[in-house]
């Protein structure tokens, strides 16, 4: 008895659709976000993960919109991310209902935006999402951060950005392995464990998810406090009730 | 006349707490108000809260809303979440602040050295996610709710009440601490009914129907 690991699907959403892509690139389109959510919170999902990946900030009152429909008809958590970039954005987002809020670029560009989100909304609703890809130096691999979808480097090193982040008060990290992102090839499990193993906040591993063992080795590999996955709820291989069935028979605590 | 006041104080957000009760109960007036005349006036007061106790306090008061809040929870159906519990017992640890003293007792922080599960793991603070209940009364507002049932929790301060007599549920994280109390008319829980789907939805639809108080019946003695 204890505290159950998360299953989280996550739908990326442009133009008031989910879609998918492969390494950011290459975009499907996966349905209405309403109609998935509801899909999802009846299989059992234990979160929902909105990300806007609409470029212009012209259509930013369409996920407004999608968040409101979602969270008057799924009762449970809702985070959404996709271009915050000031305070007024967190809280336009939550009183759309959103739980949390999830900050990327803008994490990097402005720093102090996580910190001044945190404090006035509390870090429980503050989710850094970082993008990290491996490099290599002469020490073997690192991981650097990337913003914008993936398209820009920043020099900074994946793990010493999330310490720094917990710092400014985030209250847990969505990690997305980049090379990993919509390969089905599995979570980058290196990046994920040092990160579980050295932040206290909670990790929720993303990127490469293919087939059911990936979530399991995320999280006893990884030590993931939270899986999110899209393409393999979207399209209908398996339902996030088969993933925590088979989750539950490898011996991990999951809500049934 | 006001059904349900939702106690808006600018801490956190109430749009989800509101939504999950107009959804269980779509004909009743629910309102999301920072007038003491509407806690006043309304038939059942939800008390919520997010963020650090200092200022859930600081803001109550700022507002005019702490002698109303207290007469509300002193006479009529009253369901206080999260915060809106921790704020009712004496003192907290986070900040060192006392609290509305409806309970006796105290808030404390998870502190990291016992923060171990029996793997030898490290577990994270906040307490984020899904964890089992055990329902140590028996009340109104469990009815339906399978003893066991998992809700949503987030937080990284629990409540520590002296009178182990109104501890209503218990959770391990990893030790067992007070996640629900229940006295009278007063009904309240660290986890986040509204976000906890069918095992939340039903407490909630409990909620609205509930008179407060009634014969309270003791399942086990709690350690």
């Amino acid at each position: 008895m204890g505290l159950a690991k998360r299953i989280i699907p996550c739908l990326d959403v442009t133009n008031g659709r989910v879609v998918k892509g492969v390494n950011f690139v290459g975009l499907r389109d996966a349905g209405d976000p309403v109609e998935i959510a509801r899909r999802y919170d009846e299989q059992g999902a234990d979160e929902l993960t909105f990300l806007d990946i609409t470029a212009s900030s012209d259509n930013r009152g369409m996920i407004l919109h999608i968040i409101e429909s979602v969270a008057s008809q799924v009762f449970i958590p809702l985070t959404v991310g996709g271009g915050v970039r000031r305070v007024d954005d967190v809280r336009d987002l939550l009183n759309a209902g959103a739980d949390k809020v999830s900050i990327n670029t803008s994490a990097v560009t402005n720093p102090q935006l996580v910190k001044d989100a945190a404090d006035r909304f509390g870090s429980q609703c503050i989710v850094v999402a970082i993008d990290a890809k491996r490099s290599t130096d002469a020490s073997g691999y690192t991981w650097e951060v990337f913003t914008h979808g993936g398209r820009n480097a920043t020099g900074l090193d994946a793990l010493e950005w999330g310490e720094k982040m917990e710092a400014l008060g985030a209250g847990e990290i969505l990690l997305t392995s980049m090379d990993r992102d919509g390969t089905r090839s599995g979570f980058d499990l290196e990046i994920t464990r040092q990160f579980s193993d050295n932040l206290r906040i909670p990790i929720i591993a993303s990127g490469g998810v293919g087939n059911l063992q990936h979530l399991v080795d995320g999280i006893l590999q990884g030590r993931a406090d939270a899986v999110l996955a899209a393409s393999i709820f979207h399209y209908g291989e398996y339902t996030v009730n088969d993933a925590k069935g088979f989750l539950a028979t490898q011996g991990i605590e999951v809500r049934l | 006349m006001i059904d349900i006041a939702v106690v808006d104080y600018g801490m956190g957000n109430l749009r989800s707490v509101a939504k999950a009760l107009e959804h269980v109960a779509p004909e009743l007036d629910v309102r999301i108000t920072d007038s003491a005349q509407d806690i006043r006036d309304a038939a059942r007061v939800v008390f919520p809260g997010q963020g650090a106790m200092p200022d859930c306090m600081r803001e109550l008061d700022a507002r005019g809303l702490r002698s109303a809040v207290l007469q509300a929870a002193n006479s009529k159906p009253f369901l206080g979440i999260c915060l809106g519990l921790q704020m009712l017992l004496d003192f907290s640890e986070e900040g060192n602040i006392e609290g509305l003293g409806l309970f006796s007792g105290k808030v404390e922080k998870f502190h990291s050295p016992a923060m171990v599960d029996e793997q030898g793991n490290r577990l994270k603070v906040p307490h984020m996610g899904w964890n089992q209940v055990e329902q140590t009364m028996k009340h109104p507002l469990w009815q339906g709710v399978t003893q066991g049932s998992r809700f949503y929790f987030v937080h990284s301060y629990y409540v520590v009440p002296t009178d182990i007599s109104i501890v209503a549920g218990e959770t391990k994280y990893p030790t067992s601490f007070a996640c629900a109390v229940a006295k009278d008319n007063i009904f309240a829980v660290q986890f986040h009914p509204e976000k906890s789907q069918i095992a939340g939805l039903t407490l909630l639809s409990n909620f609205v129907l509930w008179e407060g108080g009634s014969a309270i019946t003791k399942l086990r003695k709690v350690a």
